[in-house]
């Protein structure tokens, strides 16, 4: 596969078809030699971020695809995940499984904690509609030390 | 387009004597398994003090699945008096439930005669 490949999937907005991204991201991953552990860790990703699209960005509307754009450079997998949302405005945060047991928090939340602790960057962009976007990058050497998290 | 879940339950012997109900899923376990999990949970006789779940069938497991195991996690801590065991995970999902705290509120143990035997 060559530096500068990529792979565009459109997905319709409803759950389940995350499964489709996660898939194709991880074919791509195993083309480029990642590591089982690194394409489990972005298969999740890859996941949670379309899953976040399709609910938070789409309203689970199924008119509004969401994008998914995989591309490759030298040593790295960097994939978009695109909604017509208004993008994100609030940064990861740890989930606190005291409060969540305690009823305190509710259950869920946990997407974007996941997406960031999986990969290498993970970045939220606000824009208008049908711009709004996360890029996750995972390398084929994590951090530069080849170790997996 | 999300796979359902199924659960079996069935009983065993934990390592100290006492019996352990066995909830096994299979299929994913996304949103549209909180019913199916937690009302297999809830239906456990109140006798079942000592609970373990097994991912062995699980085939895909999302942030939402996730939010339904520790939604039940929370319905034994109101309990009081329940026990959580998990095992089956694979060592990607093994790491996930640890990342998000699951760990604290129940064994995960690789396999299901390492998890009876802390029960």
């Amino acid at each position: 596969m060559r530096n500068g490949s990529s792979v565009e999937v459109r997905l319709p907005s409803e759950l389940g078809f995350e499964k489709v991204a996660m898939c194709t991201a991880a074919g791509m991953a195993a083309l480029m030699g990642f590591s089982e552990d690194r394409i489990e860790d972005l298969k999740t990703a890859v996941a949670e971020a379309c899953i976040n699209a399709m609910e938070h960005g789409n309203q689970l509307n199924e008119e509004s695809p969401v994008g998914v754009i995989l591309s490759r450079s030298d040593d790295q997998l960097e994939v978009r995940v695109i909604d017509d949302g208004q993008g994100v405005s609030e940064a990861p945060h740890s989930p606190d499984i005291d409060r969540k047991i305690a009823g305190d928090e509710g259950p869920r939340g946990m997407g974007m904690f996941l997406i960031q602790a999986l990969v290498d960057e993970a970045e939220w962009h606000k824009g208008p509609p049908g711009k709004s976007y996360v890029r996750l990058v995972i390398r084929l050497a994590k951090n530069g030390e080849g170790e997996s998290i | 387009m999300q796979a359902s879940t199924k659960v079996a339950e069935r009983t065993a012997t934990g390592g100290s004597g006492d019996p352990v109900a066995i909830l096994a899923f299979t299929g994913d376990i996304s949103s549209t398994s909180k019913d199916t999990i937690l009302d297999s949970y809830k239906g456990l006789g109140a006798t079942a003090a000592k609970v373990l779940l097994d991912f062995r069938g699980v085939d895909y497991i999302n942030s939402s699945g996730i939010a339904i195991i520790i939604q039940l996690l929370l319905e034994a801590n109101k309990a009081g008096h329940r026990t959580i065991g998990i095992f089956g995970l694979t060592p990607h999902f093994n790491k996930v439930f640890t990342m998000v705290g699951v760990a604290k509120y129940a064994t995960i143990s690789p396999d299901e005669a390492t998890a009876l035997g802390k029960l």
